[in-house]
């Protein structure tokens, strides 16, 4: 099943690890926050959305199915 | 079998004005009590199939979110384990005075709601969640649960009167005991609210219209409004007109139909805000007043010509900017850019020429625990387009002649 990378914008602190380690689908705004694709990741690229998953020091990023979304 | 065939003809005839919810309002002033409640409106009919009425009435939340009624309460009556049921009466927007004036006026109306839809789903206990300022609205609301004979356990709980203390998980935390600021969903409320309970939270207005559907039934309901938006709605009018206030209208309603029935303009309006500090501006007074064109919670306001729009919605911006509960780095500090920004446009002081300003409120958009920083952005955005001319002008001249005249409040003294 095809996932998304979404961010927890609560935890996340604005580290900036995931745009380093997937900048496919993740940029950075002005004021260093990530800006993630909410598109699914393909399954070429999903060994690194898993790394920068693992990396991120607030662990604030998640791999989840692409449809649990419900509002 | 099906909705229809198991009601009962209502003993009681309909209100059939556009008044609804503000059919019983006393020309004195006073709240409406029990007594007179069930002589105007009759007693609260047991419903069994209330979910399926709300669900045909199409009714939607009228809090700001505009969600679908009958699936919030099929979405809690799904749930394992007893639900609660929340009022949210934190009416935290300051333009905003709908829900409060219904509280006062006709609080059995809003209880009737609250109460019809605890026995529809197996809650023994109602909260009504009211900001710590409403003190007046507090003991009003006390007097009329006194009154009241049924079984339920009614709790007013006080919470802060923050702008995001009425968003449906800063509302849960706040009355958990903690800051009135948005979790990370999920859990929605449905599935883990109050006490860990599937909980419904439901707007004020909203459990108004469900105590008069659960009595007159979804047809009388979508007898008024549009077939896409069917009902009536209570609308918070303040501004260049001659009599501001709260009004109810048909949902689909002409903007220049409302300010004719609030007396007509005082001046030449430049544009009118709708929808609130979320919401949009617009030139249109023949915009038809609906969700779909940003109704929202129902606040309208009409700006004077002769007010300055640009300084006017730099002080919203930054009141945003400061509500923003702070826990998310795109609000945070999106938000404040924001600010800065179109005060400095406002004090001819830039010369970005507001493309940058665009560009931020887009990328906040989605990247919040809530939609606070959508609504800001939201609210924004509209600034730089509708009053694109007057940016101009602001860049070319320094200003436009125009004040800030305070016309859009930002606090409890405004």
């Amino acid at each position: 099943m095809s996932k998304s990378l979404r961010v927890d914008p609560i935890a996340c602190d604005g580290h900036g690890l995931c745009a380093e380690l997937f900048p496919e689908w993740v940029r950075l705004d002005d004021w260093g926050f990530p800006i993630v694709d909410p598109r699914p990741v393909p399954a070429s690229l999903e060994g690194h959305a898993q790394r920068a998953v693992k990396e991120c020091p607030a662990v604030a990023l998640r791999l989840i199915a692409a449809r649990s979304r419900i509002a | 079998m099906t909705a229809q065939a198991t009601r009962v003809r209502p003993r009681i005839a309909p209100p059939d004005g556009v008044a609804r919810l503000l059919a019983a309002v006393r020309g004195d002033g006073r709240s409406v009590s029990l007594a007179e409640h069930h002589a105007i409106n009759g007693p609260l009919p047991v419903e069994r199939d209330l979910i399926e009425l709300v669900e045909a009435s199409r009714l939607r939340g009228r809090g700001g979110g505009s969600f679908p009624t009958g699936q919030k309460l099929r979405a809690v009556a799904s749930q394992r384990g007893r639900p609660v049921v929340v009022v949210n009466a934190a009416e935290g927007e300051p333009a905003s005075k709908k829900d409060k004036a219904l509280l006062h006026h006709v609080p059995h109306l809003v209880l009737d709601g609250a109460a019809a839809a605890a026995a529809v789903l197996g809650a023994d206990s109602v909260v009504v969640a009211l900001g710590g300022r409403a003190r007046a609205e507090h003991s009003g609301l006390a007097r009329a649960i006194a009154e009241r004979r049924d079984r339920l356990r009614w709790r007013i709980a006080p919470i802060s009167d923050a702008f995001v203390a009425g968003e449906e998980t800063a509302l849960i935390a706040a009355l958990a005991g903690r800051a009135a600021k948005p979790t990370t969903k999920p859990p929605y409320p449905f599935e883990s609210g109050v006490g860990g309970a599937p909980t419904l939270v439901q707007n004020v207005e909203t459990l108004a219209h469900l105590a008069l559907i659960a009595r007159f039934g979804p047809e009388w309901f979508r007898s008024l409004g549009t077939e896409a938006e069917p009902g009536t709605a209570l609308v918070t009018l303040s501004g260049a007109v001659a009599r501001p206030g709260v009004y109810e209208i048909e949902l689909g309603t002409r903007l220049s139909e409302l300010v004719a029935q609030a007396g007509g303009a005082t001046e030449p309006s430049e544009a009118f805000l709708v929808g609130g500090y979320f919401g949009a501006w617009t030139r249109d007074a023949d915009l038809h007043l609906n969700s779909a064109n940003g109704l929202g919670a129902g606040v309208v306001v009409a700006l004077p010509a002769r007010s300055c729009a640009l300084r006017e919605s730099a002080r919203v911006a930054r009141f945003l900017a400061a509500e923003s509960a702070g826990q998310c780095g795109p609000c945070v500090h999106g938000l404040q850019a924001l600010a800065d920004g179109l005060d400095r446009l406002a004090h001819g002081r830039a010369g970005d020429r507001g493309s940058q300003l665009e560009r931020w409120a887009s990328e906040v958009v989605g990247r919040g625990a809530c939609r606070h920083p959508d609504g800001a952005a939201n609210f924004v955005t509209s600034t730089l387009s509708v009053f694109a001319d007057e940016v101009a002008r602001h860049v070319r001249h320094g200003g436009c002649g125009g004040t800030d005249r305070g016309i859009l409040p930002v606090g409890a003294d405004a």
